[in-house]
């Protein structure tokens, strides 16, 4: 029985070093909640830049790609757990999330912002921020930063974007604080949107947002981390990636190259 | 894997870092989520007892609002009896110049008063039907006994009756206060920070699932366990007669 044990286990060992080194199959985390990035149409279907950007990159690599949707605040632990190889889901490349997992180099980098009904002031000090209420999604870079910065502040943290986007409308909270695009595309664009507009200054310090947002691995991964960095470089150079781009967006969410 | 992963694990000094730093976290946590199934368990109580001996009235006209009642929250799911209301008062409530839609909106407004309100009437009807099935199977001697006495109806409900069906619904009442107990993790999707809330907060800054939440399910159980102790000795107070004799 023992044998038995000990020679299943170094076959599954050996399974998972050849497909390490082989790469043929990746499983690609999403969030599926999060427009434009990812969304879930009616009928199931996800979609959105990050989905693009995942099926571009998996076509450069030549690696046939799957897609499993998990909420974000699993995220990270459910890619430790090895449900999926690597998180492509406009997560911000931060020294708080390095010591879990590895980054590829980043992809995008929008700056987050503050929204609130129009005409209500902001100013970005603990004093103003005091007592405020103040909305984030739960475990994103935006919810550090408030956090750290503002600790007198009623943080308030939701599962997803859109439960904070209906917080806002009815009044239960002051502020949203989240990528400007998916303010933009979430909160702005839709109908009733036009009661809210952008406070205060685009949020980019390194410090809370990183350099950008980058695609997660596990620390382990180094082939797959170099495929994706060349993949990036790749579909940056033959302008696929400014085609996805346009498809969303109309200005440049790479940022400094 | 095995037994040495698992030690292996517990000496590993981060977890006890974790603990180190987020503990404040999860005691206050741990008092929200005591506060608020204390009260609604409180105020649940003021709902079950009316509605539980409604639900026994012979008419019809009495009957009815309260199997209504009960009917309602025990068939749906806590989860969603807090989505109605929580997110229905922001729909309907809210930027509502209605004089009573800006009497509720403040009450409305925060996600403790929605949790409260939702967890009440859910325990109340549950707890209700505890009292019902409690009253029905009083024996039908003691109330004669009542009756050739004289007493009122009233004082037959607040003396003979009520006391003893208290007493009878001690055990099942016990297991609904541990079921709302645990029922009480869902107030962390209205934002609220109890004890689920703080180990959600916790795993979202160490990306460690396992160790925030087995934090906290040690804490619901520690808390379980007072519960349990207490209701043995309130059940050995208040059974006394029903102890089996030494011989």
């Amino acid at each position: 029985m023992k044998k038995l044990i000990i020679a299943a286990t170094i076959l599954c060992a050996a399974v998972g070093t050849a497909q390490a080194k082989e790469w043929k199959n990746v499983r690609i985390g999403i969030e599926g909640a999060y427009p434009p990035f990812s969304w879930t149409e009616p009928n199931g279907e996800v979609k959105g830049f990050d989905i693009d950007i995942a099926n571009a990159l998996c076509e450069e690599m030549k690696v046939k790609c799957t897609l499993v949707k998990q909420d974000w605040d699993g995220i990270i632990p459910a890619l430790l757990a090895r449900k999926y190889d690597a998180i492509i889901a406009t997560m911000d490349i931060t020294d708080e999330r390095k010591k879990k997992v590895a980054f590829s180099d980043k992809y995008q980098h929008i700056p987050a912002r503050f929204a609130a009904k129009k005409g209500t002031s902001i100013e970005l000090t603990e004093a103003f921020m005091s007592g405020k209420r103040i909305g984030v999604q739960r475990a994103t870079s935006m919810d550090t930063y408030v956090t750290d910065n503002f600790p007198k502040a009623e943080v308030k943290r939701y599962g997803t974007a859109d439960e904070a986007y209906l917080d806002l409308k009815a009044g239960r909270i002051d502020y949203v604080m989240i990528d400007s695009a998916a303010i933009s595309e979430g909160l702005l664009n839709k109908p009733g949107g036009d009661a809210f507009e952008f406070v205060g200054p685009k949020l980019n310090d390194p410090k809370w947002f990183g350099e950008g947002a980058g695609i997660a691995m596990r620390k382990g991964d180094t082939e797959l981390h170099a495929k994706f960095n060349e993949a990036i470089k790749a579909i940056r150079a033959n302008g696929k990636y400014k085609e996805l781009q346009d498809k969303y967006f109309d200005f440049d969410i790479y940022g400094d190259e | 894997m095995g037994f040495d992963a698992i030690i292996n694990w517990f000496g590993q000094i981060e977890y006890f870092q974790l603990l180190a730093d987020e503990w404040p976290l999860y005691l206050s946590g741990l008092w929200t989520t005591l506060w608020l199934v204390a009260f609604s368990l409180f105020l649940g109580l003021f709902i079950a007892v009316p509605a539980g001996i409604m639900n026994n009235s012979q008419n019809w006209f009495v009957r009815f609002p309260a199997w209504a009642f009960i009917y309602f929250f025990r068939g749906t799911p806590l989860l969603i009896q807090l989505f109605l209301i929580y997110y229905g008062a922001g729909q309907f409530l809210a930027n509502n110049e209605h004089p009573l839609a800006l009497l509720l909106w403040p009450w409305f407004q925060e996600a403790w008063f929605c949790a409260l309100l939702a967890f009440t009437l859910n325990t109340g009807a549950y707890t209700a039907e505890i009292v019902r099935g409690s009253i029905n199977t009083m024996p039908s001697g003691e109330i004669e006994a009542a009756k050739a006495y004289g007493l009122s109806r009233y004082k037959i409900m607040s003396r003979i009756v009520l006391p003893s069906a208290f007493r009878r619904a001690l055990p099942a009442y016990s297991n609904e206060v541990i079921f709302m107990l645990h029922g009480s993790a869902l107030a962390g999707v209205v934002t609220i920070v109890d004890l689920t809330g703080a180990a959600r907060i916790v795993n979202s800054r160490y990306y460690a699932p396992f160790e925030a939440f087995i934090t906290a399910g040690l804490l619901y159980m520690l808390t379980t366990f007072v519960i349990v102790f207490l209701f043995k000795k309130w059940e050995a107070r208040w059974h006394k007669h029903l102890k089996p004799l030494e011989v």
